[in-house]
């Protein structure tokens, strides 16, 4: 065979393969939905952060805005430190909850942030304090059995 | 006691040739940058080995993504996550059966064909000729090879997902009637570039590296008889599908462990 | 070649040379010296058993022995593939060390070797092939190259099979591919290993004659390793005759070996089936083999 053509051939070979690469990147992976722009950071403290992943999304009424990009224990307030990096076109005011949700009954976890009132924003870098801690299955079974149990037993002294 | 002593022999031709490929490995990278000059003959072998094994990848991925889309539809159905067929599909070929199964072919399909070739040239005495004409063999013959087969795997396995996710779209969308807004979406927010992609990726580099170092190892050191170049390539077939089998579970294990 | 015979005797080749203007010195230097060297692949097998052999410049030389006498080896001993288990190889004054990589690639570029079956580049076409010395070894234009290639292709007589592809020439004409490839970098030591092996009468006539007239003409040395006796008496200037086990028999010009009363040569030359080499694998007795009579 003709050198040209077995490098015309490779050559297409190469592309081929390329192109593959960026079909999956692009239509069956999350590039695409990389934000490019800039970010900024941010941090939460939670009592108990659950099962909250690295690059779990934040979403705020549902939209993703930015992703978790580290999870810490502070040693001294026994704390767990979340930061998250935002998108810069969002901003929220100072005084914004972050809510550590489940997407549907047994799915991941993620940040959710509850837009404030306060006419002041976040800047880069701050801490949200206002903050709810992810709902451990086991404190509410916990919680479910005893208040059968008191009331159990508030039925039983009616009964009395 | 004689068998403790044939027990022993035989660990010890072991460790030998463990010793001797490692060494040949070990030669094989020291003359890349002599192939990387002479960047034709790379081109040609790729020819040889990428360009000629597109047949039957493409052939097996369609085929994979047909019966993987089937196969997880009726599993998923039972608990009514039918949408997350795509995910699935998608998952199962870009983390483990791109690499491993486009792995396999390849050992089977161009890894046989490198064994066989330098077998027989070897036999032929054209390594020898090389060599008294004070060419490296190594450098004109095994490291193009070399290269061309890390080259090309990547690629191979990259187009086996790719036109396995296509079948599944057609068994999914086509065939079962998923919604195809959902199929492509579900994907895209569950599968991660770097994550899964990109190990995956990374790991069909490292299968193509070790087919086809196996297979210009035991072309290089067969016998130069017909019984010998057969015995070769039957070699070449199971050493490197153990290997990469063996290599895609530390890989696993080490890239998808959970945090 | 008008009006030379298939044959060159001692005499057409002194003319020759003379023609040519070059002088046959009677007591040329060695080109190349085998200094009492013993060679095995491993210890159980001694292939060549403390060799001393000399190799004329400009002479042809033959080793001449049956298979297993360590002939092929000795050529890749002077090759620097092996190196001799004792004793040294000298190759035009310097000793061979196969370690040391930049003589090697000094000593390979000025040596050619045919091999037995020509060992050419199957995937290449006649020309490349040829050409394939040149490209690798110099910087030459490609115009230049392609006037060597067909230089050399006319000199075995194949200047017209250029373009040919290797599956399409017959096993004689692959030998004098392989014969202009050798020659491509006009070596000073060509080395022949077996090159009458399987050729029909006219081939190996054709192959003697170019073998001569190539040393006469380049005044190249030649070494020709091979067991067949009546080229190689033709054309060798210089015959060393090898026995199974590395063992060097006897050695001398021609016509001398012809004229042996050494029972072991004249076994060789006159190609008779017992003697000194014996026509039987060692066995038991024959009665005992048949079942006549139990070992005694």
């Amino acid at each position: 065979m003709a050198k040209k053509s077995i490098e015309t051939l490779v050559g297409l070979f190469v592309l081929m393969g390329i192109a593959a690469l960026l079909f999956v990147a692009l239509k069956a992976a999350n590039l695409a939905s990389f934000t490019s722009g800039e970010t900024y950071g941010l941090q939460a403290r939670f009592d108990n952060i659950g099962g909250l992943k690295v690059r779990a999304p934040v979403r705020s009424a549902g939209v993703v805005v930015g992703r978790v990009t580290s999870i810490k224990l502070d040693p001294k307030t026994y704390q767990g430190v979340v930061s998250l990096q935002i998108s810069s076109g969002v901003e929220f005011p100072k005084d914004s909850s972050a809510k550590i949700l489940t997407a549907g009954l047994l799915g991941d976890q993620y940040i959710g942030i509850d837009p404030g009132a306060d006419e002041k924003n976040f800047a880069a870098g701050d801490v949200i304090k206002q903050t709810q801690s992810a709902i451990v299955l086991e404190n509410l079974i916990g919680q479910m059995l005893l208040s059968k149990a008191g009331d159990a037993g508030n039925e039983n002294g009616d009964k009395k | 006691m004689n068998w403790l002593a044939a027990i022993g022999a035989w660990a010890m031709r072991g460790l030998g040739s463990w010793g001797r490929s490692a060494l040949f490995f070990v030669d094989l990278l020291a003359a890349l940058p002599a192939a990387l000059r002479r960047f034709g003959l790379v081109v040609s072998q790729i020819h040889a080995i990428g360009n000629r094994s597109l047949v039957i990848i493409l052939a097996s991925g369609m085929a994979v993504g047909f019966v993987l889309a089937l196969q997880m539809y009726y599993a998923l159905a039972t608990y009514g996550a039918a949408e997350s067929l795509g995910l699935v599909v998608n998952l199962s070929l870009v983390r483990e059966l791109g690499p491993v199964v486009t792995a396999l072919l390849f050992a089977g399909r161009a890894g046989t064909s490198l064994t066989a070739e330098i077998g027989l040239m070897k036999a032929g005495e054209q390594i020898a000729a090389l060599e008294l004409m004070a060419i490296d063999p190594r450098q004109r013959v095994l490291a193009p090879r070399f290269l061309a087969g890390a080259i090309s795997m990547p690629l191979l396995a990259i187009l086996f997902s790719a036109i396995g996710i296509s079948g599944a779209w057609v068994v999914a969308v086509g065939l079962i009637g998923i919604d195809p807004g959902n199929f492509w979406s579900i994907q895209q927010s569950g599968v991660d570039v770097w994550r899964d992609v990109g190990n995956g990726v990374i790991k069909s580099g490292v299968f193509g590296i070790i087919c086809t170092a196996v297979a210009l190892y035991q072309g290089y050191v067969t016998e130069a008889t017909p019984e010998g170049v057969a015995y070769a390539t039957t070699r070449t077939v199971v050493i490197s599908s153990l290997s990469v089998l063996g290599m895609d579970f530390i890989l696993t294990a080490l890239m998808f462990s959970t945090r | 070649m008008a009006g030379q015979s298939a044959w060159p005797t001692p005499a057409d080749q002194k003319a020759h040379a003379t023609i040519l203007g070059k002088s046959l010195p009677e007591m040329s230097d060695a080109f190349i010296e085998i200094d009492h060297v013993t060679f095995g692949y491993d210890a159980s097998r001694t292939i060549l058993n403390d060799i001393s052999l000399r190799f004329m410049r400009g002479k042809v030389t033959a080793v001449l022995g049956g298979s297993g006498c360590g002939k092929t080896t000795l050529l890749r001993l002077i090759g620097g593939v092996h190196a001799a288990n004792s004793g040294r190889v000298v190759f035009d004054g310097e000793v061979v060390n196969v370690r040391d990589r930049a003589q090697l690639y000094r000593m390979r570029r000025r040596l050619g070797m045919l091999f037995q079956f020509g060992a050419l580049f199957t995937d290449l076409t006649v020309y490349d092939n040829v050409a394939f010395p040149l490209r690798e070894m110099t910087d030459l234009p490609d115009e230049l190259i392609h006037d060597i290639v067909l230089m050399k292709l006319n000199a075995v007589g194949l200047r017209g099979a250029a373009p040919l592809k290797i599956s399409e020439v017959s096993g004689g004409m692959a030998r004098r591919v392989a014969l202009a490839r050798a020659i491509a970098l006009d070596p000073e030591l060509i080395m022949y290993d077996e090159p009458f092996a399987g050729l029909d009468l006219i081939s190996m006539g054709v192959a003697a004659n170019l073998i001569r007239t190539l040393n006469d003409v380049t005044g190249a040395t030649s070494l020709v390793i091979s067991h067949d006796v009546p080229e190689c008496m033709a054309i060798s200037d210089w015959v060393v005759l090898l026995a199974a086990g590395g063992r060097l028999v006897a050695q001398g010009t021609p016509a001398e070996l012809m004229a042996s009363t050494n029972p072991e040569v004249r076994q060789f030359v006159r190609g008779e089936p017992d003697g000194p080499v014996k026509f039987h694998y060692p066995a038991p007795e024959m009665a005992v083999d048949y079942g006549l009579r139990s070992q005694a």
